[in-house]
Order: C-alpha cells, then sequence, then structure tokens
C-alpha cells in the first residue's frame, strides 16, 4: 500500500507531500525521538503527536515512509518547511494511535 | 590514511533546527557510495544522537567523519562542561537535560546508550570544564 492510498483509505490529511507513492509496510508508534529513532522500521507509517522540528529529522534518519500525526497534534511552522525542504510526507488524523493503528493493520 | 573520505562538519549551539544536519549530510553520501543500508542507518542515528547532545549540554561543537571501504570513523569534540560521570550518562534513561529539552521528545536517557548500541566501537574522553571528544567507529559489514 503507497502512502497516497493509505491516506485516501483512512482520509488522513496531507499536510506536507513527499514521496507519495512510497510503499507503507510496518506502523511504528512513539514519542520518544531517541526511542524511536533506534527502533521505528524502515518503510512504516510514524504514528506521533510530535509536530517539531526535531521529528522531520527522526523520520529521515529512520527512513519511514511518512510521519501520521494523531488526535489532531499540530505541526510547527519550521517542522513544515524543514519536511518540505527534505520531501518528508506529514499525515494527520483525528484518530488517536490505537484506532488508527488497527486500521493501518487491516490495510497493509 | 590517505584512502579516507573526510568530511567536517561545524554543529551549532543551543540551535535544534540545525541540529541533524550533519548526520543527514553523511547519510546522504554514504548512500551515493553505495554503503549497505544497516551501516547507513547506525552511522546516521549515532551522529544525530551526538549531535543533539552537543546541542543540548556543550553549546555546539565540530564533528569530523572518515569514511573508509570497511568503516566510518567519527570524532564529536565539543568545548562543554564534560560528563562528570560517564558510566552514569551511559545508562538508559539517566538524564540531565533540562525540560524544554523534554517536551521536544529528547531528554529519555537513551542518547548515549543509543550510541553504543549503533556503533561498533565508542570511546568517551572527557575532562570536567574542558569538554569531551566522543570517538566512533561503525564496521561495514
Amino acid at each position: 500500500m503507497t502512502v497516497k492510498e493509505l491516506a485516501e483509505r483512512l482520509k488522513l490529511t496531507i499536510l506536507t507531500e513527499g514521496d507519495l507513492d512510497r510503499e507503507v509496510i510496518d506502523c511504528y508508534i512513539g514519542d520518544l525521538l531517541s526511542w524511536v529513532m533506534g527502533r521505528a522500521p524502515e518503510d512504516s507509517a510514524w504514528l506521533t503527536v510530535m509536530g517539531n522540528i526535531n521529528s522531520i529529522a527522526v523520520a529521515t534518519l529512520a527512513d519511514v515512509s511518512c510521519i501520521v500525526l494523531v488526535e489532531h497534534a499540530a505541526l510547527d511552522e519550521e517542522a513544515r518547511q524543514k519536511a518540505e525542504l527534505h520531501d518528508v510526507t506529514i499525515l494527520q488524523t483525528d484518530d488517536n494511535s490505537f484506532e488508527l493503528a488497527i486500521k493501518i493493520n487491516e490495510l497493509i | 590514511m590517505s584512502n579516507a573520505l573526510h568530511l567536517h562538519y561545524e554543529v551549532p549551539s543551543d540551535d535544534f533546527t540545525r541540529a541533524g544536519e550533519a548526520s543527514g549530510s553523511v547519510k546522504k553520501r554514504l548512500k551515493s557510495l553505495g554503503y549497505n543500508t544497516d551501516a547507513i542507518r547506525r552511522v546516521a542515528i549515532a551522529m544525530y544522537e551526538a549531535e543533539i547532545n552537543m546541542v543540548i549540554h556543550a553549546d555546539g561543537g565540530f564533528c569530523d567523519v572518515d569514511i573508509y571501504p570497511d568503516r566510518v570513523e567519527v570524532l564529536l569534540s565539543d568545548k562543554g562542561p564534560g560528563i562528570p560521570d560517564v558510566e552514569k550518562a551511559m545508562q538508559e534513561g539517566y538524564s540531565t537535560a533540562p525540560d524544554n529539552v523534554r517536551s521536544l521528545g529528547f531528554g529519555a536517557g537513551m542518547g548515549l546508550p543509543n550510541i553504543k548500541k549503533y556503533t561498533d566501537e565508542m570511546r568517551i574522553e572527557t575532562t570536567i570544564g574542558v569538554g569531551t571528544n566522543l570517538y566512533l567507529t561503525v564496521n561495514v559489514k
């Protein structure tokens, strides 16, 4: 399933567009960046409430397919700019991590 | 050694927006050189953690990277306050980071443990009031 399909099927709002054709093969939940950086699988959808600039660096380093800001968590303006610069896709949803992860599990 | 590719970066003080530039740039360079993704990931994560440490604790510093065919060596050097108790700092969950750093998702006490986990060799030289040198080696299998 691609990031684009995931966003469409789960009605996720696209806040920044990276490579929307990238595959999503896994899902990871976490807000502690050091923890996430070391453990989030590549090509996963990373579910978090951290919408700051460091999240973009972590997403890039861990090579996740996209960030999904759950529970309508906000995206900082400087984080948005950095995401656009580095082609990181950021999606947003009202669901919490648990609810969204269940839905993702049904799709991937 | 003459066959190393040498890279140098300044790590800014107190600027989270620029932390990660060095590790991101090294990651890109290793990718273009065709290094395997596991090694690239380990180098990038270890470097980013170290950069963040320098931003949080040490008013920035510099970073020297030597890329060899079989390994990547990194020196991260700062003129910060030094680490009073290295053994404690190496424990997962031990952190002296201030609250504003925690609200950014750091300060979980995972920095140095993560660096150790992702590198094949790690050596810390630290002197109170003088600074810290962190030497890292990641072997490329």
